[in-house]
């Protein structure tokens, strides 16, 4: 057909255009506004951001957060996942109830969890029935760092594990049952085909998971600021501030390009760290 | 088979599933406890785990703040308009990839798959500027375009993997029938992908009622839900934040349930 050598261009040209418009052209003009400060070239603005009482902590908080966050999260997705694969009734309910966080935003995160953790809220109450404590607890103050640190983590494994989950999930329905059975034969234990066999097929899922839990959890702000406020700066949240109280675009787009090149390292040492051989790959 | 497993065994498994049910589910029913418990629940001490008195004055007082309800107005007609912006570029675009081999092919997946590595922080910051300058900054459309950046590569690679498993037989039976290939992708193709198509576009929606960076960053008045929360954060009282969560979270929920037969088909290949 002759159409058919123009056709498939008209067909993705709207969205090259717009793509180009609204995401190529503001990634390019981010880097310029962040290595550029009074018309001239230089690397002001991310000596500004690193000279900021805050970028310390905000860079510590962040990968405090992520590296706690994201194995945890792992982890726990694929036993949900091990043990789904075990589960003949009510699988529909489980997959359902099991994924509803990935409905829910950062931000509603936050507030779910604040309202458990607050002074008055449902944590301490539950921990002054048990008889642990006689009267209200600060969880989420600067003088209860660790405390406020953990609360983070928790709201983001519970909002974000169910991403993984559904992956993992995907994933393990497209492996072939025979290479279990087989090693089930020849006497493995669960836990050997579970680390022999079912972990390195499930790789690329694993991989895909990581990669893109990873990339979130490095832009996850609202929550911080829900939970903890000014106490627990994010690298995120503190883009968000120059940007908006501040008013100051420079630093704001170097506080980007920072979590954008800590992203993009991150998923090269995904990709590299979990190289998925030539043959697997579906 | 394995050798049955003990009945110690069992209850430990139905224990875990069930554990991580309430884990679940646990922390929306005390959100919405605080928000609908009534003024005096979030000074109460210690909290009751059960709904002693359900009031609908919490909400209802939440909903009466100035600015509530055109928030979440701003939200909804944000969130439609993602929708439509992400299924109007996404089908022929995917349609193009599962159809078609053409060159070009393989750079435009890599730009696909190029939006979903790149914080929405990059994107929402310049385009302020050139928001104000187009006159769309503070609007629902200027919310809902960049909101289509992150919904239109998803809506793109879901639609591809929707229309490359219908077979192009179908199609082609049409066209011997005298369909052209548009009529044919109308009367043929798209009855068949329409749940797929629906679910796509559920997901476009409740990405951009749930995003906060970019509504934040590019509204002033006309605040989406998510922005109006975040800026009230500091100053609301508490339980109407809660109330305001729950807000939040109802529609996600009854979301995730009306594709949750779709959720693998998403995510498996929407993420590959």
């Amino acid at each position: 057909m002759r159409e058919g050598r123009l056709l498939p261009y008209l067909l993705i040209a709207p969205s090259v255009l717009f793509l180009t418009g609204l995401f190529l052209f503001p990634l390019g003009q981010t880097a310029l506004l962040a290595f550029q400060q009074g018309g001239s070239w230089g690397l002001g603005n991310f000596h500004r951001m690193a000279d900021d009482l805050n970028f310390g902590d905000a860079m510590a908080n962040t990968f405090k957060v992520v590296l706690l966050a994201v194995p945890l999260q792992l982890a726990l997705a694929l036993a949900m996942t091990m043990m789904l694969r075990q589960v003949r009734r009510g699988r529909d309910i489980l997959v359902w109830i099991w994924s509803i966080p990935l409905g829910i935003s950062d931000l509603a995160a936050g507030l779910v969890w604040l309202a458990i953790l607050t002074d008055q809220g449902w944590f301490n109450s539950a921990l002054f029935q048990l008889g642990l404590i006689s009267s209200p607890q600060a969880w989420l103050t600067y003088e209860t760092p660790l405390a406020l640190l953990a609360a983070i983590v928790i709201a983001e494994i519970w909002r974000a594990t169910a991403i993984v989950f559904v992956i993992l999930l995907a994933g393990v329905q497209l492996l072939p049952k025979e290479y279990e059975e087989a090693a089930e034969v020849f006497g493995a234990t669960a836990w050997q085909r579970f680390m022999r066999i079912t972990l390195p097929l499930l790789k690329p899922s694993i991989q895909t998971a990581l990669i893109l839990r990873t990339v979130l959890a490095f832009e996850m702000f609202a929550m911080a600021l829900a939970l903890g406020g000014r106490n627990f700066p994010v690298l995120v949240s503190e883009a968000f501030n120059w940007q908006y109280q501040s008013q100051d675009y420079g630093v704001a787009a170097a506080y980007a390009v920072l979590v954008m090149a800590i992203s993009i390292a991150a998923t090269l040492v995904y990709l590299v760290a979990l190289r998925v051989p030539a043959e697997q790959r579906a | 088979m394995n050798p049955r497993p003990s009945r110690f065994d069992r209850a430990l498994f139905f224990t875990g599933l069930a554990v991580l049910c309430v884990w679940t589910l646990l922390p929306i029913y005390l959100l919405a406890l605080g928000a609908l418990g009534g003024r005096d629940i979030v000074s109460q001490w210690p909290k009751p785990f059960a709904p002693f008195s359900v009031a609908l004055d919490t909400l209802r007082t939440f909903l009466a703040i100035d600015g509530v309800w055109r928030a979440t107005w701003v939200s909804v007609k944000a969130a439609a308009m993602t929708m439509v912006m992400a299924l109007a570029m996404g089908v022929p675009a995917g349609y193009a990839l599962a159809r078609f081999r053409f060159r070009g092919s393989g750079a435009y997946r890599i730009l696909i798959l190029m939006t979903r590595a790149f914080p929405v922080a990059i994107l929402a910051l310049p385009l302020t500027v050139s928001f104000i300058r187009l006159g769309v900054y503070d609007t629902p459309f200027g919310v809902a375009l960049v909101h289509a950046v992150l919904a239109t590569p998803f809506a793109t690679l879901v639609c591809a993997s929707l229309f490359m498993g219908i077979p192009r037989e179908f199609e082609e039976a049409a066209w011997v029938f005298g369909c052209s290939r548009f009529t044919g992708f109308i009367k043929v193709v798209l009855p068949l992908a329409l749940p797929g198509i629906a679910a796509a576009s559920i997901f476009a929606f409740v990405l951009s009622w749930n995003e906060v960076f970019a509504a934040s960053v590019l509204t002033v008045r006309q605040r989406p839900l998510t922005a109006f929360l975040l800026s009230v954060l500091s100053e609301s009282p508490l339980h109407l934040q809660f109330a305001g969560g729950l807000i939040l979270i109802v529609p996600s929920v009854l979301f995730i349930f009306l594709v949750r037969r779709r959720l693998f088909a998403m995510w498996g290949i929407g993420n590959r």
